[in-house]
This record gives structure tokens, C-alpha cells and sequence, in this order.
């Protein structure tokens, strides 16, 4: 199976197909939400754009931090559980045009800030692949409706690992082009440095497909990138014989006790075999163990300043769930107290911390620096190599029954979190599944330098081809 | 005694057609609440884009005061919860401001001085929020609207001099149109920070800081009123406080509003939705080549070159248009002295008389040149000048035709004054006897009647020759 969305396609002969085609997806993605709830609505009014472009009938479905016009946007928090947005974001109007039919809005970890699934206000989201397992976020329901079979395809936002990883435990693929190449206009803000639109897919074919429709400068968000004029899919079967790979010994030398984890390292170095058996160079390297110690330390620190600023406009004055008070001061304060988790007040003060005068120097603006750091260093790799690869996390989806799932282990925790490298430096990073540890899918992440999108999705589908993973079916 | 140390820190609305960072239209004579985008309202997921009219203005400004410009646009985050402020921030220039280290010259009879400029930034205003007893209405036509705030070094040494900076300022921003800067509309506010050290102290003295003062009256108020408050405090041993102050133009005084002015943590920090924009140094040139003479200038080229009082061209500066009309006139040939007169004199007059603007006449250096030519070719007197003069501006129309619409066009012809002197001299027997015998003032009399036979159109200089030649031959 090369794409499920050329797949489908081929059966959309005229209006009606597409119709009956929506139904049925709908129907699948009410059963998806009474198993996994993936789903903060389900779209009730088919509507559809007759196009050219080989999404024309699609269904797909859209991460709930999306703005879409006239159709409740909750970003998964309570603040936001009756707010109807009065303007599209670019991805989605892109979409729209493109022919693609939206289905339904899905559940995220509550305004992007979490990877467990477990903190959105309607509720936790299970994984397809063993329901007692979380499925990881923020892009949680994204990635359980194309799990679960319902959608060719959905629509996430990844600011440490939130596409890759949920990908990543529910076996499928999830890829962030470069930092720019998709507008951000009309997704919520969560840590604009960091933020990328991203996709979530059953192949690198597909999910080079959706980038090209994607992809391009949008004169709404100055931070986007002039289009590189490069149609992806076009590119992601050219040979990668004679690519140079890396992986970083500090991060895969885990000493633990986890069977999982081992597992999973085993699984890594078995494909870093077969990789070099196709002619493909792989290069252990060496990286600053302190450098990548502070990477999470780091992410959080800037994430979370970031964040509290950018969510400072959640005050239920000129939208959101108003908490009346004597005045504006009381209604911000009773607003923002009931309308957040705790999860997310505790961000937003950590955030606001951060950004005192007096801490600043110290726990920002050391942040960027170790940001910088890792960048500048891992440009320097990217100079040498066409990518990195890594396994993209250390265990399998956690169990919702085990230990508090905010803490990890010491043991693995950069195993667990180095794909923020790739936001960091914004850089073109995908998760493809290649194995399953314990019944349980894992992923292999590959990053590339900077504008080198096309090259990420080339060595992806290759390596996607010399791993034939065969996750079953978890269809609803 | 003591010596007043003054510094300002003025916010200038700029007058472009949309806002900083969004495409609604940035206007005042709307209906509340129409001038506004999901951007203003910070909307989830909304982003904003940077003005570039707003920017090529603000970089105009910066020329102008002289400033060094960044080589590049970086804004920053200032963090706030306020109603009239949607996003929970504002963004402004901190890190980078647009120009700094600049100055801008005062002029007087005296000579110049220069008020250094810290630095001049860009930002965004907020809200306007009308407070009723019961609640507050939110207008956020304003929320967005592109700033300026030039922030001067405090190196302002009287309250003449500080209001001359805010006149000499608003002309140099009227000059290159980048606002009105009416200050009935709150296009230029003023934050004022008042000291007082002793004369012989080089050290300067606690500050306090007057927020929004919103007339250059009030400015002058504000720090009159300081001045009077702290000498007071220094003369009885009574600690000055750093604090923030507000000033009531009902009472002419100011109140604190809160102590340690620096007591508020905005957070700034780098603005991540806006990337680094470089400013083209041919961007710069381009605006520099392209810069309007400034009152300064013209003031200085009107006294060394055309010999005008230092009132006169601070007169005809006034006003870009006005200036204009002056430097027209004197190009189409006047005499810089009476183009200057006509204008600082009788059209200010007519203003006056009228309760006009200049802008609302449609007066040309044409005109005024052809009424100037007029008069010194003979061809009206000076007080048939004040009549075409006033049909000019009235009906806007070229003084020569207004002279043949109302014939009056001077006879200068010999032999027809000739005619009329001979027809008074007939008439009037008794004043020529009179004039033989000797009072020969009576002359005065029958000029006088010369000129009222010929309808006042004769010029008067021939006559009275022809009338003494004639006289004698009776």
C-alpha cells in the first residue's frame, strides 16, 4: 500500500461518491469516538469544494486548535468549549479549496501543551492499538482517527514532538516540514517559535501529498516561507544510495532496566543494518552530553514563556467562557482559574517565571543560548550528513493505569525527547513506524537540515519500503 | 536655587491607511468598534503582519531627528492584563528600537539649541476605554493603531524650551505627513518627567514622571506645577519620590498615581511571530533623498538669504502649505519682503477676520505673485490691492481678472488725468484764487477732488505733478 489517499481516490468518480464516502466516514468516526475519543466534534454538514487537486473528495480530519469559521474551535480546553471562530486558518482554507473534506475537529492535550492525551476538556483519548494504552499528544485524536482507519489523513501542530509522537506509539506516520513551510495563520499560538503545522498519515507517500497542497509563503503569517517551488511527492522515490546518515551515541546509549526500551534499541540497530546493506551510510557521532541534558529543561523554559504570553489573550472579555466578577481584574482571575487545567496554570505560571526581570537572564535567555548551542552544532552535522536518525521515542505508549505519565524515566528521558531538536532548529522531521515492541508499534525518526523537506520524505518513503512494517489493522 | 531638568517621551498616532499589524483601516470618524479584524481581537490563532507605510514613515521620522537607524526591525513583547489591550500584550521595539542617539534643533531669537533624542520605536496603541460609573465601554477602532514614541534624553533645561521641542516636533511630523499630531484628537501624547538639582549639582535629581498629558497647555502646566511641588519638597527637607504621577488639567496639578515607577514587570521579550526584517540602506537613501525641506531649514534660508526677520519665518513656517505659498511666490519673482508681508500680515488678518484654516483656502503663489506684480507696476494703488486681495481668496480667482471685472485699472495716461485736473480747476474758481493768494495747502483739496471725479482709477503720484503744472498756467 503506497497511499491511502490514491487508494481512495481512484474509487471518487463524481459528487455522489464523495458523499457516500463522507457518510461513511462519519459513521466511522462516531464509532472512533465512542472507543478512542479522537473527536471534539464531527463535522454534520458535508460540504465540499469540486477541485482538480488529487485531494478533491478527501476526508480528513483537523486538529481543534485549528480556526475554522462557523465551526466550534475548543483547542481542547474548557475556556474555549463554546467558541466559534469567525475566520479560517490558512491550512484549513488550503484544504478546503483543494477539494479535502473535513469530517471532524479532534481532541489535542488542552491547547497543544502535553503529549499524553489525557488533558483535553472532553476527555481522555485512547490508542487504537491497545486501548489501556495512552496515545500520546498533543495531536492525540489526529493521530487515533488515521490509526483507527477512519481518515487517509489529518491535520496536527508539533512544538516538542506533538505529531511525531502519538504517530510514533499509534503506528503511523507523522511528518513536520521545515519551520515555515506551512502557515501557522489561524493556528493557536502555543510557542510561535516553535510551532509547525504537521501531518498525520498511514504513508510518507500521503504525507508528502497534503504537504504539497500545504506548502508555501502566506502573507498572513511573516514567519512563513517562500515556496521552494519542489513538488515533494515528485522526489520521495529518487535513490538514496550513497546518503550519509548519523545517530547520537549519547542519546541511543541508554543503560536501563526496561524491557521495552531495550527491545526498541535492538529493533534501531537491526534497521541501522539493513539500512547500510542499501547502500546508505550510517555514522555514529558523538554530541555534548551536557548540552543534551538541557535540552528538555530548555524546551520548557521557552515553550512555557512563550505560551503564558501567547495565551494571555484568554481573558473571557472579547471571547471564551466568561467567569463573571466585580470587575475586569476578577473576571480575567475567575475566567482563567476555572477555564484551565492545572496542568496548563502551572505552565503559564513556570512561563510567567521564567520571564520575571529577575529570572530572565538566567532561565530564558539561557535557554535560547543552549538553543542556539544545539543548533548551531547540529548544523554542522547537517553539513556532514543528509540526516539523523533515532529511534523517535524509548518505550511504547505508556499505560494510562502506570505511574504518574508526567514523569519519565531518568533513565531514557533523552530518548524520549530528543525529537524538540528538531524544533529547536526547525527542522524537517518525520516518524515512521518500523516495528512493534511488547504488540506495540515503535517509530524511527529521520531529520534533515533545514529546507531539505524533500530529502526527508525521500529517505522516509525508502526506508519505509525496506521495512514493510505491517501494523494490522485497526480499523473501527 | 535649583535647575529643572526636564525629559519627554511623545506618542505620535501615525496616519497610515491601516493599522501596525493588521489590514483594518485605522481612521477616527467611524462608529465604535467598526475599525476592527479578528486580529485586534486577538483571536486565537490570528498573527500579526508588520506595516510597511507605518515602517517607510517612522524611518522618515528617524531621519529627520537625525537618529542612527538599526540595521534591522526587531520587536518585542510587552506583557500586560488590561481590557484595552486584547492580545495580553503590546508589541513595541525594546531590544531594537528603530533609531537611536538622534536630536532634534530648537530654534529662537537667540540662536538654536539641540534636544538630544535617547530613541525613537515603533509600537502599537491601545484600546480607548470610556469609564461610566457603572461600567466602562471598550472602542477598539483604536487598538493597533500604528505609534511612534520619540523618547528624548533628559537634557531639557526650561518649560519654554520643552514646548518649543513639542511645537518644533509636531511641525517637523506635520511636515513630512506622517500624522495630524492634533492634540484635541490624542494623535500626540506626552509623558513628562520633571527634576530639580541644585544649580552648582552635576548630578541629576530624583524624577518624577507625569503619564499622558495630552496638550502642549497642559505639558507646560505639568511641569510648572513639579517645578513649584518639588522646590517646595527640597525647601522643607521633604524626600522626592520616584514615582509615576498623573496630571489634571481641572485643577492645573499633579497627583501620584503610584510609587517606584519601575514597579511593574512587563516581560518583555523578543516577539516570535515577526521575524527579523533588514532595513535597506537603499531604503534609507531613498527616503533621505526624498525628504521635504523642514521648518528648520527654511526657517534659516529665509533669514540668511531673504533677510527676513527670525519672526517672520517662524511665522511662514507655521505651516507646510503656508511655507509653500511663501516659497512660490518669492520662485514666480516677488520680493521675499512683500511675498512675506502680504502673507504673515493681511492673509493672517483674514484668517483671523474669518475663523479660518489655511487649508480650506485655495490660494496660489500665482496669485499672490500677480497681485504683488500688479502693484508694483502701477496698475492698482495699494488700497484697490486690499479689495483685489480679498476677491482673490474669496472667489479664488486671478487678480487680473479681477482688476478688468471691476475696472479698476489706474490711469496713468497724461493727458486724460490732464482732462480731469482742468474740469476740477474750472469748477472750483474760488480754491484757485484762494491758491494765488498765496495758501497754496488748498492744493490738497482739489487733488482730493481730482481724484473723485476720475473715480479714484487715476494714479495719484501723476496727477498731483500735472495738477501743480497746471494750476500755475491759471
Amino acid at each position: 500500500m503506497v497511499s491511502n489517499i490514491i487508494e481512495l481516490k481512484e474509487k471518487l468518480n463524481n459528487e455522489e461518491d464523495i458523499k457516500l464516502l463522507f457518510n461513511e466516514t462519519i459513521k466511522k468516526a462516531k464509532k472512533c469516538n465512542e472507543k478512542y475519543n479522537a473527536f471534539v466534534t464531527i463535522t454534520d454538514s458535508y460540504e465540499h469544494i469540486e477541485s482538480d487537486s488529487i485531494l478533491n473528495g478527501i476526508p480528513y480530519s483537523l486538529k481543534d486548535n485549528f480556526s475554522t469559521e462557523g465551526i466550534l474551535t475548543t483547542g481542547s480546553s474548557n475556556l474555549l468549549k463554546s467558541y466559534v471562530p469567525a475566520f479560517d486558518s490558512t491550512v484549513y482554507e488550503k484544504l478546503k479549496n483543494a477539494g479535502a473534506v473535513l469530517i471532524g475537529k479532534t481532541v489535542l492535550d488542552e491547547l497543544a501543551m502535553g503529549g499524553t492525551g489525557t488533558t483535553g476538556h472532553t476527555g481522555i483519548v485512547k490508542n487504537p492499538c491497545n486501548e489501556s494504552r495512552m496515545i500520546g499528544g498533543s495531536s492525540s485524536g489526529s493521530a487515533a482517527s488515521v490509526a483507527a482507519g477512519v481518515v487517509p489523513f489529518s491535520i496536527g501542530s508539533d512544538t516538542g514532538d506533538s505529531v511525531r509522537k502519538p504517530a510514533s506509539y499509534s503506528g503511523i506516520v507523522g511528518f513536520k516540514p521545515t519551520y515555515g513551510r506551512i502557515s501557522r495563520y489561524g493556528l493557536f499560538n502555543f510557542a510561535s517559535s516553535l510551532d509547525h503545522v504537521g501531518i498525520l498519515s498511514k504513508t510518507v507517500t500521503d504525507a508528502a501529498i497534503v504537504t504539497d497542497i500545504l506548502k508555501g509563503y502566506d502573507p498572513k503569517d511573516m514567519t512563513s516561507l517562500k515556496d521552494d517551488g519542489i513538488k515533494y511527492v515528485n522526489e520521495i522515490n529518487n535513490d538514496i544510495e550513497g546518503k550519509k546518515l548519523f545517530y547520537i551515541k549519547e542519546i541511543i546509549d541508554v543503560e536501563t532496566e526496561d524491557e521495552d526500551v531495550k527491545e526498541n534499541i535492538k529493533l534501531f540497530y537491526e534497521l541501522i543494518n539493513k539500512i547500510k546493506n542499501i547502500g546508505v551510510t550510517v555514522e555514529e557521532v558523538s554530541f555534548d552530553k551536557s548540552l543534551l541534558n538541557a535540552i528538555l529543561g530548555s524546551y520548557y523554559s521557552i515553550s512555557c514563556a512563550e505560551s503564558t504570553s501567547n495565551n494571555s489573550n484568554l481573558t473571557g472579555l472579547p471571547f471564551g467562557e466568561r467567569i463573571e466578577g466585580k470587575d475586569y481584574k476578577e473576571i480575567m482571575i475567575n475566567t482563567r482559574t476555572k477555564g484551565f487545567s492545572e496542568l496548563i496554570k502551572r505552565r503559564f505560571v513556570l512561563g510567567s517565571y521564567i520571564l520575571k526581570r529577575e529570572n530572565q537572564e538566567k532561565l530564558y535567555l539561557n535557554a535560547l543560548r543552549v538553543r542556539r548551542l544545539i543548533v548551531e552544532k547540529m548544523n554542522e552535522l547537517f553539513n556532514k550528513y543528509d540526516g539523523l536518525i533515532l529511534p523517535s521515542t524509548g518505550g511504547i505508549a505508556p499505560l494510562f493505569n502506570g505511574n504518574d505519565s508526567d514523569k519519565l524515566s531518568n533513565e531514557y528521558l533523552l530518548l524520549e525527547n530528543h525529537m524538540i531538536i528538531g524544533n529547536f532548529g526547525g527542522y524537517p522531521s518525520i516518524s515512521i513506524p518500523y516495528g512493534k515492541v511488547n504488540n506495540m508499534p515503535v517509530g524511527v525518526n529521520i531529520t534533515c537540515g533545514v529546507m531539505k523537506d524533500a530529502l526527508t520524505l525521500n529517505i522516509a518513503k525508502k526506508l519505509e519500503e525496506l521495512i514493510e512494517y505491517d501494523g494490522g489493522e485497526y480499523h473501527v | 536655587m535649583y535647575k529643572v531638568t526636564i525629559g519627554l517621551e511623545v506618542h505620535v498616532e501615525l496616519n497610515t491607511k491601516s493599522k501596525m499589524f493588521s489590514p483594518s483601516i485605522n481612521s477616527y470618524d467611524k462608529n465604535i468598534n467598526t475599525n476592527i479584524s479578528v486580529i485586534d481581537f486577538a483571536f486565537p490563532g490570528t498573527l500579526p503582519t508588520v506595516n510597511k507605510e507605518a515602517v517607510n514613515k517612522a524611518i522618515s521620522l528617524a531621519v529627520a531627528l537625525n537618529t542612527d537607524i538599526s540595521p534591522y526591525l526587531m520587536f518585542d513583547r510587552k506583557n500586560y492584563y488590561y481590557p484595552d489591550l486584547p492580545k495580553g500584550f503590546q508589541i513595541t521595539q525594546m531590544t531594537k528600537p528603530l533609531g537611536r542617539n538622534g536630536y532634534l534643533e530648537i530654534l529662537d531669537e537667540n540662536g538654536s539649541k539641540k534636544i538630544f533624542i535617547h530613541q525613537i520605536h515603533i509600537e502599537e496603541d491601545s484600546a480607548s476605554l470610556d469609564h461610566k460609573d457603572e461600567y466602562s465601554v471598550i472602542n477598539y477602532n483604536r487598538v493597533g493603531v500604528p505609534l511612534v514614541e520619540i523618547v528624548t534624553e533628559p537634557c531639557i533645561e526650561s518649560v519654554d524650551d520643552a514646548i518649543n521641542f513639542l511645537e518644533t516636533l509636531r511641525n517637523v511630523i506635520r511636515y513630512l505627513n506622517i500624522s495630524d499630531a492634533d492634540q484635541t484628537k490624542g494623535q500626540i501624547r506626552c509623558d513628562v518627567n520633571v527634576s530639580l538639582r541644585k544649580e552648582d549639582s552635576a548630578e541629576l535629581g530624583v524624577r518624577a514622571e507625569v503619564k499622558n498629558v495630552n496638550s502642549f497647555q497642559s505639558v507646560r502646566e505639568a511641569i510648572e506645577y513639579e517645578i513649584k511641588r518639588q522646590t517646595d519638597c527640597l525647601i522643607n527637607g521633604i524626600e522626592i519620590k520616584r514615582e509615576t504621577r498623573r496630571y489634571s488639567p481641572d485643577t492645573g496639578k499633579t497627583y501620584s498615581m503610584r510609587e517606584k515607577a519601575d514597579a511593574v514587570d512587563y516581560k518583555y521579550y523578543v516577539e516570535p511571530n515577526i521575524p527579523k526584517i533588514d532595513i535597506e540602506p537603499s531604503l534609507i537613501e531613498n527616503i533621505k533623498s526624498n525628504m521635504i525641506v523642514l521648518p528648520n531649514e527654511r526657517i534659516k534660508k529665509y533669514i540668511s538669504e531673504y533677510k527676513l526677520s527670525y519672526k517672520e519665518a517662524k511665522n511662514l513656517v507655521r505651516e507646510k502649505e503656508i511655507s509653500n505659498l511663501f516659497e512660490g511666490t518669492v520662485n514666480l519673482g516677488s520680493s521675499p519682503k512683500e511675498a512675506s508681508n502680504w502673507i504673515t500680515m493681511k492673509l493672517t488678518e483674514y484668517l483671523n477676520k474669518n475663523a479660518l484654516e489655511f487649508n480650506e483656502l485655495s490660494i496660489t503663489s500665482e496669485m499672490l505673485n500677480e497681485l504683488i506684480s500688479l502693484i508694483n507696476n502701477k496698475t492698482i494703488s495699494n488700497e484697490q490691492a486690499k479689495k483685489v486681495f480679498e476677491v482673490m481668496i474669496g472667489e479664488s480667482k486671478m487678480p487680473n481678472l479681477i482688476v478688468k471685472e471691476l475696472g479698476m485699472e489706474q490711469i496713468s495716461n497724461e493727458e486724460e488725468i490732464k482732462k480731469f485736473v482742468n474740469e476740477v480747476l474750472d469748477s472750483n474758481i474760488d480754491a484757485v484764487n484762494t491758491y494765488k493768494s498765496g495758501k497754496t495747502n488748498i492744493v490738497g483739496f482739489l487733488m482730493g477732488q481730482v481724484l473723485k471725479v476720475s473715480g479714484g482709477k487715476i494714479n495719484p503720484a501723476i496727477a498731483n505733478k500735472i495738477l501743480s503744472i497746471e494750476i500755475q498756467k491759471r
